[in-house]
């Protein structure tokens, strides 16, 4: 089975869907020649030339607009918003704009961009390049949300995020960038709305997202050895989010701890929660649902804050063995 | 839109008068439009609010007809005249307007959404400069489509002022995008006064910034408008790029329905009823107060059928409320 890395995922998706399909670009700063800031678009230049693999300057109202006048006209945007942490210069055109158009002209227009969004911390960017912004737009009627964990994922979600007809932001992860995983050759795609089960376990469901997903795997080998089994759910897509597995999951083990970087006041984990308190999931929970988040502040600079600002595997490990052995 | 192979009459040397008479027509329908919107609204038969131009029919009736039939149109909140001159239907657009299931949006948008997907009418806009980006997009997909086509993104003075403005001329002119940026400067961004808002004398100064051309024109001249707009339309559709085009004109009501206008005066509204965009072209196109009249009355019939159809169309089916959001 081939390996590649998340980022050469998302490049084959990229290469291959603009193969297969004349109306997808991409656009964005720094993707031609300087292959993007983190190295994903890098060679797509010479396969495709400057008309469809298009640098911009620093305008990033005008990348999201032009995600959104070129759909909404015909063709199928990839737009890249450098740093995720910089969308929120081009969030009217996003939200207001893009989210909005379909509904507003009673459902006669369609809007099929993908904006990708490289988020997280972990990096040393400090407090103004490393948030986790997803659940701002896991509120905003008619965008959809995706998040994948894996090079496998990456690639999958990407194809599919292209083919759909609505606006999707696809957060993607720094750190997950030189994660290596199988990835198929061929063209495949995951469909949106398809939550993963990652690991099956009988004594904790966790549910975590991006980067949380790796770390939750590595937690869950540490706890095994203890004797405790988790099971880690990935939902992939925030919106629209797959609450299926997640129900089914927690009724078997009766116990749920959720785990994202993003910051844990308003973050997804609340909604998650919610989803299992509303559902019949509720009558089997052990314990109360628990969250395990990035804190309520911006990304530090300092390493070692930095570290402690968001979950670390020996946090997950912690957490979940409180949960499992009742003395939280 | 060619119709009769005899002997045309041309007005200004620019539009045949058969087409100038319908021009004329829809500027007195858009103004009885908004004139009729403003009594429904105080009749309480309405809700929400609007915005209205009357005292700018002018560009709207100069724009469109220099345009050609598949081009496109990014409209602003005040931008009823637009619509009707891009070919809109007045019965379903007044059913928009009353919210009516069977109006252009199905009643979702409103007179600030109103939209026309197929006719490549992207919509009017709620959010000042919110179209401009969306320009972009429209004119980099026309030219990787290679289709020739235009793009007319209308805008007020006060878009002229958001960030969105910027990146948007700078991103059209460096790809040489077929732009029109048309600014209607009707002298107030709400109750902010263009003197009070802008170092330049001038909108279209700005143009020099972006090395494009700029002009400005005379808002209420429906020819000067025909004439900058085809120009910047042939400039366009060569590949030559963007053009910034100020039209100075005046709104004789306040910003929206609401707005009791103590930023300006009754003397200077009255100026500028004198410089009427209305009564001028009549008056430019040859048409006395009899044929006015007529007009007058065709559109005042025409607007209260247009109400008589809508306040019998049918409400959306609240079952339906969810629908339009996702393809």
């Amino acid at each position: 089975m081939r390996e590649i890395s998340y980022m050469e995922a998302l490049r084959e998706a990229i290469r291959q869907a603009m193969q297969k399909d004349d109306r997808v670009f991409l656009i964005g700063e720094d993707i031609g020649v300087y292959g993007g800031a983190f190295g994903v678009s890098a060679g797509l230049l010479d396969e495709f030339g400057p008309e469809r693999i298009i640098d911009t300057p620093i305008s990033e109202a005008g990348i999201a607009g032009a995600c959104v006048g070129s759909a909404v006209t015909g063709m199928r945007p990839i737009g890249e918003i450098q740093f995720s942490d910089f969308v929120v210069i081009a969030m009217e055109q996003i939200v207001m704009q893009g989210a909005k158009m379909r509904f507003m002209f009673g459902g006669k227009a369609e809007v099929p961009f993908v904006m990708r969004l490289p988020g997280g911390s972990g990096t040393g960017a400090a407090a103004q390049h490393s948030e986790s912004l997803e659940n701002w737009f896991v509120h905003v009627p008619g965008l959809k949300v995706v998040m994948p964990a894996t090079p496998y994922d990456a690639k999958g979600l990407l194809l599919s995020s292209i083919e759909e007809n609505n606006p999707v932001m696809f957060f993607e992860n720094k750190l997950l960038y030189k994660t290596k995983g199988h990835v198929p050759e061929e063209m495949y795609t995951i469909p949106l709305g398809k939550s993963n089960v990652v690991r099956e376990g009988k004594d904790l469901t966790i549910i975590a997202t991006s980067v949380m997903v790796p770390r939750s795997v590595e937690a869950a080998g540490v706890l095994s050895k203890e004797g405790i089994e988790v099971e880690i759910i990935d939902p992939r897509t925030l919106k629209p989010l797959d609450d299926a597995p997640i129900i089914q999951s927690v009724i078997k083990t009766g116990k749920t701890l959720i785990v994202h970087e993003a910051v844990k006041t308003g973050g997804f984990g609340g909604e998650i929660s919610a989803v299992i308190m509303e559902s019949e999931a509720f009558d089997f929970l052990d314990d109360p649902v628990r969250r395990l988040a990035g804190l309520d502040m911006p990304i530090p600079y300092n390493r070692t804050l930095e570290h402690h600002a968001v979950p670390q595997v020996e946090n997950i490990v912690e957490e979940a063995r409180k949960i499992v052995k009742g003395v939280y | 839109m060619a119709k009769s192979k005899k002997k045309v009459e041309m007005v200004g040397g620019l539009i045949e008068k058969e087409k100038a008479l319908d021009l004329l027509y829809k500027m007195v329908l858009t103004r009885t439009f908004e004139e009729n919107a403003l009594e429904m609204f105080s009749l309480g038969k309405v809700h929400g609010t609007m915005h209205v131009s009357i005292g700018q029919e002018a560009i709207a009736a100069g724009s469109s007809p220099a345009l050609r039939d598949d081009d496109y149109l990014l409209n602003t909140h005040r931008g009823h005249g637009h619509f009707l001159m891009w070919g809109g239907d007045l019965n379903h657009m007044m059913c928009e307007f009353l919210g009516k299931e069977n109006g252009y949006c199905r009643g979702r948008g409103g007179s600030m959404h109103i939209a026309d997907v197929e006719s490549n009418n992207l919509g009017a806009q709620g959010i000042v400069a919110g179209n401009m980006p969306i320009s972009v997009g429209v004119g980099l997909s026309i030219k990787m489509r290679k289709t020739e086509q235009v793009v007319l993104t209308l805008f007020g003075d006060g878009a002229s002022n958001e960030g969105a403005f910027h990146e948007s001329l700078n991103m059209a002119s460096i790809w040489n995008l077929p732009v029109i940026y048309l600014c209607e400067n009707n002298q107030y961004a709400m109750s902010m006064a263009f003197e009070k808002a802008f170092k330049v004398e001038q909108i279209s100064d700005r143009a020099s910034a972006y090395g494009i051309p700029g002009v400005t024109i005379d808002g209420n001249d429906v020819l000067a408008v025909y004439q900058a707009v085809q120009e910047a339309a042939e400039r366009a559709r060569s590949g030559h790029g963007p053009t910034l085009i100020e039209a100075v004109t005046y709104r004789y009501k306040g910003h929206s329905k609401s707005d009791r206008q103590l930023y300006r005066t009754r003397d200077e509204v009255k100026q500028w009823m004198k410089k009427d965009p209305i009564k001028r072209f009549a008056k430019e196109i040859g048409v006395d107060d009899a044929q006015f009249k007529e007009i007058e009355d065709r559109a005042y019939k025409d607007i209260k059928n247009a109400q008589e159809f809508a306040e019998n169309s049918p409400e959306p089916d609240v079952a339906t409320i969810m629908e339009g959001i996702y393809a």
